[in-house]
Parts: structure tokens; sequence; C-alpha cells
């Protein structure tokens, strides 16, 4: 019994944690605080379900005595000014007894951790934080910033949301569009943690794909009728279906158009294919949709045997004229090139160059090419040596430098 | 909530205030702002500040006094003026911010007000 308890605590913490969260950040708008409640409500339960039995509803109990320990905390503090007493107000309203259960508010939460004025760099922390309960030992080790330093930033997000007064709801109208671009991007941030670690590296396993894919099927739910998330979800789960084909047995590095497609996940790619479908019967525009929609073209190549260049061109022109940020652009030329025009991928190359490309490896490995097409091979091989200097990953590097063994010797 | 508006302006805006080709719709356009401010009752204090040429700046080092023609920094943008506005929160403060003229030439610093001192209570 004790340890069913404990069980069942448990898994109230990881299942319910990002729901009650919200649902006290909703009307004490102090994340900080709501945290230290709930953790400390947490701890409560162990101890008094083990004596006294699982309640009937878990979740109702742990959000009392969360907000309990908030009102004590602010009676603590003494009810000086009218910011506690219009907080002691909202409460005394909230506690009487309720027979709906608790809204969810994490869609606010979401939101409000993307706001424009939470500095971007930490929105994706602070989602995980809050809405996931991961602490700032795991965000620090994925995103590579020392865990104290990861927890000061996030102590610093959440007094500025508490202390500068930000807006907690979902965003509506004209407003909507964009804040639901920052919080799609802040998810894909965590997703992007997750793509340069090489599968099945015993050290860099810390990445966040998992819960970047959970956020992801969170939106979806909680949007239903915005396409936007479908496509970042899609996105997510076509490039995370690959994930063990970008390597082969021994390790290395496998290219796109070399995987062996037997190696994708099925049910992934099935998945992703069925978001993109519904989110395009909107026919609303939007870069996720676009970048979903460029991946099912790459997964049909097993299907129809060979790859749809005009469907790409498409699609990246389309990209291009929304969203032209350097991925983008490279990945264009790299498409242009593909479809067996060098010289039109050159003038692309030729137009993004900047200093944003300058370290942006895949720009030079698409120009290493590219050139290459072009019959110059000096030019190539120079491209490359750049290429190989910007690379991180191990596997990636040891390709280049094997491609370039494959290249015509130097005149 | 209260937050001050921080109004900073380039030299080019501060010379269309005096400018005769220019001013009517330098001040046209604050004034229409100052009135939409006062019609949505949100305004707590403000002012229009004179150019940073009239600025002067003071400080105490080692208890020596030291004072400089200007403003405090050297900066392309300088305080054209300030409000200090009541409103729920800061998103609404912001959309405040950047109806005022000086959104589209130089920028708003937008920040929360400290609620006024309290003495201790023990």
């Amino acid at each position: 019994m004790p340890d069913d308890a404990r069980r069942i605590a448990e898994t109230a913490a990881r299942v319910s944690y990002g729901r009650l969260l919200a649902g006290l950040v909703a009307w004490s708008r102090d994340i900080a605080g709501a945290e230290d409640a709930l953790s400390e409500a947490f701890i409560a339960a162990l101890t008094t379900w083990q004596e006294r039995g699982v309640p009937a509803d878990p979740d109702a109990w742990l959000l009392t005595a969360a907000r309990n320990r908030i009102r004590n905390s602010y009676r603590h503090q003494g009810v000086r000014d009218d910011a506690a007493r219009e907080i002691e107000r909202r409460h005394e309203a909230l506690s009487r007894p309720s027979p709906e259960p608790v809204p969810d508010e994490r869609l606010k939460l979401l939101f409000v951790c993307a706001h424009p004025a939470i500095d971007p760099a930490i929105r994706t922390p602070l989602m995980l934080q809050t809405v996931l309960g991961l602490d700032a030992v795991r965000i620090g080790s994925a995103f590579l910033v020392a865990p104290p330093t990861m927890g000061q930033r996030l102590v610093r997000a959440k007094a500025k949301i508490r202390d500068a007064g930000l807006r907690f709801t979902v965003p509506t109208g004209e407003d909507l569009p964009e804040r639901l671009g920052d919080v799609l991007n802040a998810v894909y941030a965590a997703f992007g943690t997750g793509w340069d670690t090489q599968p099945g590296a015993a050290t860099g396993a810390q990445d966040l794909t998992a819960e970047a894919l959970y956020l992801g099927r969170l939106l979806v739910d909680l949007m239903p009728e915005e396409p936007e998330p479908r496509g970042l979800l899609a996105l997510m789960l076509y490039c995370e279906a690959r994930r063990n084909a970008r390597r082969d047995p021994a390790g290395r590095f496998v290219p796109l158009n070399r995987q062996d497609p037997s190696q994708w996940s099925r049910d992934m790619i099935v998945e992703a294919e069925g978001l993109l479908t519904s989110a395009c019967r909107s026919g609303q525009f939007g870069r996720f949709q676009s970048e979903a929609a460029i991946q099912s073209v790459h997964v049909q190549r097993p299907v129809t045997g060979r790859t749809h260049h005009a469907a790409l061109k498409v699609l990246y022109d389309l990209l291009a004229t929304h969203a032209p940020g350097i991925g983008t652009l490279t990945s264009r030329a790299a498409a242009v090139l593909d479809a067996g025009d060098p010289d039109r991928a050159m003038t692309l190359l030729d137009d993004i160059m900047s200093p944003g490309t300058e370290s942006y490896q895949p720009y030079w490995v698409t120009r290493a090419h590219t050139l290459l097409a072009l019959q110059r091979p000096d030019d190539a091989r120079s491209a490359l040596q750049t290429a190989i200097g910007l690379t991180e990953d191990e596997a990636v590097r040891l390709y280049l430098i094997e491609t370039g063994r494959t290249w015509p010797d130097p005149s | 909530m209260q937050y001050i508006l921080l109004f900073t302006e380039p030299e080019t805006e501060f010379a269309r205030r005096n400018d005769p080709e220019h001013a009517g719709e330098y001040w046209g356009g604050w004034n229409a702002y100052i009135g939409a401010l006062a019609q949505a009752g949100v305004i707590v204090n403000g002012d229009g500040l004179q150019p940073p040429h009239m600025a002067t700046t003071v400080r105490v080092r080692d208890g020596r006094r030291m004072v400089q023609d200007g403003p405090f920094a050297d900066t392309k943008e300088q305080l054209g003026g300030y409000f200090v506005i009541e409103v729920p929160d800061l998103d609404t403060a912001l959309e405040w911010a950047a109806r005022s003229p000086s959104a589209s030439c130089g920028s708003v610093e937008v920040r929360p007000v400290l609620p006024p001192m309290t003495a201790p209570t023990t």
C-alpha cells in the first residue's frame, strides 16, 4: 500500500505537473512561487497519502495543497500591497468548492514562456521546465550551458514574467499567427538539440527530441483548429522517423539520398502524412507545413523510385518567399543543384552570401558540390575544406573528408 | 500596474521640432498620440523634454562634484520624453508604446514602475 501511494504520487507528478503548475500560475502569475508550492505539495502527498490513503481526485488534492501553501506564504510575507490583496481575492474566489474540473491552462503557459518580452534563448528552457518539469541540470546539458547558469537565466525569466506583468492569455486575432510562430519555434528549438546528436551515442544522449514531440502533440491537442502545430509535429516526426538511418552499422554518416528506407519508421511517417494532410485542409500557408511538405516529398523516394525535383522547387520557392532564413535559402540552392541546374544554384548561393553564411556549415557543403558540378574542382575543394572546418559532428566530418577523396585531383 | 514609457528619438527627429517644414507634422503626431492616451484614461503623468543638448549631467566621485555638458551617454538615440501609464499588463503597455511616433523612428523602453516603498512591518 505505501508503495502504491508512492507510485500514484509519482505518476501524478509526471502526468499532471504542467497542468497543475499552469493552473496555479493562472491566478498567482508567479511561476517560481507556484513551483515551490507544488513541489512542497508533492512531498506532503507522499507522506499523507501513505498514512491516510490516496484521495479520490489526486490532482485536486495537490492543487488545493499547493494553493494553501501559496496563500500561507503571502500571509507570511504580510499582505501589504494591492497586488497581494488582489491575489488573495482571486484565491478566495477559486478556493470555493467548484464542481468543474480544473481547466487546462497549459496553452497560456506556453504562450507566456514564448512571449516577445522574454529572451528568445530562454523560451525553450522555460517551456521545458514549466510544462514538463525538467530541471536546470537536464536542460543545461542539452543546451550546453552550465546548470547554475541555466538556473539563473530561468530564475530571471520567471521574475520578469511576474514583476513586469506579462499577460497570461492565448493571443487572438491578428496577434495570433506571430505569437504562435514564437511558440512553435521554441518547441522546434528543443527538437533541434537532438538533431545533431549521434544516435546511440553514450554521452550525447541528453537531447530533448522526445520532449519536443510531447510539446508538439500537446499543441495539436490544445489548438485543434490551427494548421501550423500539425505542420510542426509532422515535420518533427518525418525527421525523427529517419533518425536511425542517418548512420550505418559502423557509425558512419549516411546522407538522405543514400539512406536505406527500410530503416525509416513507417509508423511515424504515416502519422506525419496524416497530420500534414489535415493541416493543408485549412488552406493557410505556414512555414512548418511547407517544411513538412518538403520532407514528405523526400519520403516518397522509395515509393516512386525518384525524387520529385519539380515539387521540391515549388515548395522551396514558396518557403523562401515567406520565411527566407539562411537555412531555407541554402536548402533551396541544394534542391536546384540536385535538379540539375548548377548555374542557377551558384547564383542563388552568391546572392545569399553574408556574414551569416560564413560559419554556416550546410552553406559550404552546398557550395562545394555546386562548384564541383560547375567543373571548378579547386574552388570546390577549398569550399569543402571550409565545410569540414565548420563541422561539429565527427561522423559528418569523416564523411566529408571521404567525399573529398573521391573528387578529381587538383589541377 | 504602472509602466513608464521612455521615448528615445534620433537627432534628425529632434531637428524636426523647430523645422518650419516638418514641425507641424512632428507635433501633430505627438498631440494625437497624447490625446489618445488621455482619452483612454491611462496617463498617470508624463512630459516631453527639451532637446539633449540642453542636458547637463552630474556625478559625484570621491566627494567631488563633476558637471558635464550634455546627456549621460553619447548615443544615437536620446531621451525625448516619458509617460507613466496605468494599464493591466505589459502587453497593453507595449501596445501603447508601439503607437507612439518615436516607436517608428527611434525606440520606446517600457519598464514597470516600482511599487511605493512601505515601512517595515516588524
